[in-house]
C-alpha cells in the first residue's frame, strides 16, 4: 500500500513539473486582434493526466529492465520479430527465404504504384548511405557527423560532370564513388590525430564547410539554385519517367546487394580485424603493428565511396540537386538510421534506414512532430536497447578441438 | 660479446616541470633476460612507453638493432613501425581487445606479418584465403605455447586474470619480436601462476630466442628470472648488475626501505 502511495506521489510530481513547464505554451493563447488572452485550462488537465500515466509506465519499464524480469519476454518477442534475420543465419532456411525475398523484390514494381516504387528507391539509397556510415562508425569506431558532405560530393560530381561535359549516369557512378573516396581521404588527413568528441566536432564542421562551399561557389556549382535536369539513367534508349524510376529501383537493389557483399567481406578480413582492433583500443592496436594512419584513412575512404555512389543515385533519381539536400540534418538522419538499427550490424542498419525513410513518408500527416518522435525514439532506445534494434553479432573465428 | 639489441643513451623524458626519466643509459644484449625495477613512480613505464613509441623522448637516443646488426634510431618513430623492428610489449593495465576471442586477439598480433589489402578482402583470391587459413593456424600454435589453447574461442574479457596476462604475452609474441617488453606480467597473479609465468618466460627465451626486458615488483620472480637488473628511482638509474650485486647495493636498499 505504501509503495502505491509512493508511486502516485512520484507520478504526481512529474505531472506537476510537466504542467508548469508547458504552461506558457499550452494554456495561454493571446488573441492579438482583440487583445485578449484565452486561458485554455482544459489542456493543462490533459498534459497532467498524460504525464501521470506515462511516468508510471516509464518507471514500470525501467524497473522491469533493471530486475531483468522482462528478459524472457523480450527474448521470445525478439525471436518472433526478427525471425527473418534468424532464418537467414540458419543454413537450411537460407535459400528458400532468400529466394522468396528476391522474387518479392523483383516483382514489387509491378505490384505497387509508381509512388511506392519511388519511395522505396529513396529508402534503398538511404540503406547504402547507412551501410557506408556503418563502416566509419560501426567498424572503425570513428564518430563522423559530416557524412552528408560525402553524399553531396557524389551528387555534385554527377551533376557537374553532366553540366559541363555531359557525362552519362553509368560513367558518373564509378567516378562519383572515386570522388567520394578522394574527398574522404582529404578530410581524413587533418583529423588523423583526433578521436571521440573532437573528431565528431571537426567532421561536423567539415560537413557544413562543404555545404557552404557548394552554396557560395555560384559560378561553378550554380549556388543555392542548384543543378536541374540531370538525366535519369537510360536503358539503351531514353526511358519514360515511369520506366526510368523502375529501372533505377533495380539499380539500387543491385547496388545494395553489392554493398552488403563488400561489407561482409571487409568485416571478415585482415582489414576488418584491424579496424575492429582500432575501435576497441587504439594504443594496443598500434602496439600490435597496426598503422593507425592507414587504418583511419582506409575507414574514411571506404565509408565515403558508398556515400559518393548514393549521391549519384540521388542526383539521377530527383534530377535536381541543391546544397539544401545535404544539411547537417541529413548527416544526423543517417546517423540515426545506424544507431537506431544497431551500430555495426548490417541487417540492423538496413532496418534502421528503412524506418528512418519510410515512417516519415507514410505518416506525412504527422510531419510536424517528426523530429519530436525521432527524439523520443532515440531516448527510449538508448535507455532500453542501446545496442540498437538488431544488435551486432560479431562473427567469431571458432576453431574445433580436433585442429591442432 | 653478443649483439646489443636495444641501446638507450643519455635518455630523459620531461613532462612539463617533471623529469620522469633523467639521463638514463641502458643496453640490452641479444638473448638476455633483463629486469627493470624500482619503487612506484620511478619512471619504469614511462621508459617503456618511450621505447615503444607511445611517447616521444625529450632528450637522448634510443636505438634498436635488427638481426642484420643494422642500428636504427627510433626516437619519434610510430609504435607500429617500432613493432615492425621487432619490439613487442604488454601493458601494465591489461589492454586486450575484450570483445574478441583469445584467438582473434592473437590474430591481431599477426597483422604486420600479413599482406592482404582491401582488394584481397573483397575479392578473396587464393593467396588471401591461404593467408587467412595460415593466420588461424599460426595463432593457435602461439596460444598452445602459452597454454591458452583451451580458451581459444572464449572472449578475452571472460578469461581469468592470469590467463589475460598470458594472452597479452601471446599477442605480443604473434608479432615475432626479437625483444619482448613485459610491463608487470605477474601483477595480480597468485604464487602458483607466478611460478608458471617464470617457466613460461624462461621457455620463451630459450626456445624462441626472444630477448626479454621486464618491469616487475615481485622480487622473487625478478631475482630468479633475470640475469641483469636495472634499478630506477625518481627517474634516475641508481644501480645495475646481477641480482646478487643489486640485492647488496646500499643505494637500492635505501630506495626500497628508506634510511
Amino acid at each position: 500500500m505504501n509503495k502505491v502511495l509512493k508511486e502516485i506521489r512520484t507520478s504526481a510530481l512529474s505531472a506537476l513539473w510537466m504542467m508548469i513547464l508547458t504552461f506558457p505554451i499550452i494554456v495561454i493563447k493571446v488573441n492579438t486582434i482583440n487583445m485578449t488572452v484565452n486561458w485554455r485550462w482544459i489542456n493543462l488537465m490533459w498534459v497532467g493526466t498524460g504525464t501521470f500515466i506515462l511516468s508510471w509506465l516509464w518507471r514500470y519499464l525501467l524497473d522491469r529492465k533493471e530486475n531483468g524480469s522482462g528478459l524472457k519476454k523480450t527474448d521470445t518477442k525478439e525471436s518472433r520479430r526478427f525471425s527473418l534475420h534468424k532464418s537467414l543465419n540458419d543454413k537450411k532456411m537460407r535459400i528458400p527465404v532468400l529466394s522468396t525475398l528476391a522474387v518479392l523484390v523483383l516483382v514489387l514494381p509491378l505490384l505497387v504504384n509508381f509512388y511506392q516504387v519511388s519511395i522505396m528507391t529513396s529508402a534503398l539509397i538511404f540503406v547504402i548511405l547507412g551501410l557506408g556510415l556503418n563502416i566509419v562508425i560501426g567498424y572503425g569506431g570513428l564518430l563522423h557527423l559530416g557524412y552528408a558532405a560525402f553524399y553531396a560530393m557524389g551528387a555534385y560530381s554527377y551533376g557537374l560532370m553532366y553540366l559541363y561535359w555531359g557525362i552519362p549516369f553509368w560513367v558518373a557512378l564509378p567516378l562519383g564513388a572515386v570522388s567520394g573516396a578522394v574527398f574522404g581521404l582529404l578530410i581524413g588527413f587533418p583529423v588523423l590525430r583526433l578521436r571521440g568528441d573532437y573528431l565528431a566536432i571537426v567532421t561536423l564542421a567539415f560537413g557544413e564547410i562543404a555545404r557552404l562551399v557548394l552554396e557560395n561557389l555560384s559560378g561553378f556549382t550554380k549556388g543555392p539554385e542548384g543543378i536541374a535536369q540531370i538525366p535519369r539513367p537510360g536503358f539503351i534508349t531514353k526511358l519514360s519517367l515511369q520506366g526510368a524510376t523502375i529501372y533505377l529501383f533495380y539499380i539500387c537493389i543491385a547496388l545494395v546487394l553489392f554493398t552488403i557483399f563488400v561489407m561482409r567481406r571487409i568485416e571478415d578480413s585482415r582489414i576488418g580485424r584491424a579496424l575492429e582492433a582500432m575501435s576497441e583500443d587504439d594504443i594496443a592496436a598500434q602496439s600490435m603493428g597496426i598503422d593507425l594512419t592507414k587504418a583511419k584513412l582506409t575507414t574514411f575512404a571506404l565509408g565515403a565511396i558508398w556515400a559518393g555512389m548514393a549521391g549519384v543515385l540521388l542526383a539521377a533519381k530527383t534530377t535536381y540537386i541543391n546544397p539544401g539536400s545535404f544539411t547537417l540534418m541529413e548527416s544526423v538522419m543517417i546517423l540515426v538510421a545506424v544507431v537506431l538499427g544497431g551500430t555495426g550490424s548490417i541487417p540492423g542498419v538496413i532496418l534502421g534506414a528503412f524506418l528512418v525513410t519510410l515512417i516519415p513518408e507514410y505518416f506525412r500527416a504527422l510531419s510536424d512532430y517528426r523530429m519530436l518522435m525521432f527524439g523520443v525514439a532515440l531516448v527510449v532506445m538508448s535507455i532500453f536497447r542501446p545496442q540498437g534494434i538488431i544488435p551486432r553479432v560479431r562473427k567469431h573465428y571458432i576453431v574445433g578441438e580436433d585442429q591442432s | 660479446m653478443s649483439r646489443i639489441i636495444l641501446e638507450i643513451k643519455d635518455f630523459s623524458m620531461v613532462f612539463g616541470g617533471l623529469r620522469a626519466v633523467d639521463h638514463v643509459n641502458i643496453h640490452i644484449n641479444d638473448g638476455e633476460i633483463v629486469a627493470l625495477i624500482g619503487p612506484n613512480g620511478a619512471g619504469k613505464t614511462t621508459l617503456f612507453n618511450c621505447v615503444t613509441g607511445v611517447y616521444k623522448p625529450s632528450e637522448g637516443d634510443i636505438a634498436v638493432s635488427n638481426p642484420e646488426s643494422k642500428v636504427i634510431r627510433t626516437n619519434g618513430m610510430k609504435p607500429n613501425n617500432i613493432t615492425e623492428l621487432g619490439l613487442a610489449r604488454t601493458f601494465q593495465n591489461i589492454r586486450l581487445f575484450s570483445s574478441m576471442t583469445a584467438l582473434e586477439n592473437v590474430m591481431i598480433g599477426r597483422h604486420p606479418k600479413l599482406q592482404a589489402g582491401i582488394f584481397g578482402a573483397i575479392f578473396r583470391d587464393k593467396s588471401t584465403r591461404t593467408e587467412e587459413k595460415q593466420v588461424v593456424e599460426d595463432s593457435l600454435v602461439i596460444l598452445k605455447k602459452l597454454g591458452l589453447k583451451q580458451y581459444a574461442n572464449e572472449p578475452a574479457s571472460s578469461l581469468s586474470y592470469g590467463a589475460q596476462r598470458r594472452l597479452e604475452i601471446a599477442r605480443a609474441m604473434a608479432t615475432e619480436p626479437q625483444l619482448l617488453l613485459l610491463d608487470e606480467p605477474a601483477a595480480g597473479m597468485n604464487p602458483q601462476e607466478t611460478k608458471e609465468l617464470d617457466d613460461t618466460i624462461t621457455r620463451i627465451r630459450d626456445k624462441e630466442g626472444i630477448t626479454i626486458l621486464l618491469i616487475e615488483h615481485d622480487m622473487s620472480l625478478v631475482m630468479s628470472l633475470s640475469e641483469r637488473i636495472y634499478v630506477l628511482d625518481y627517474g634516475k638509474l641508481i644501480a645495475e648488475g646481477s641480482p646478487d650485486e643489486v640485492k647488496a647495493n646500499p643505494a637500492v636498499i635505501k630506495a626500497y626501505l628508506g634510511e
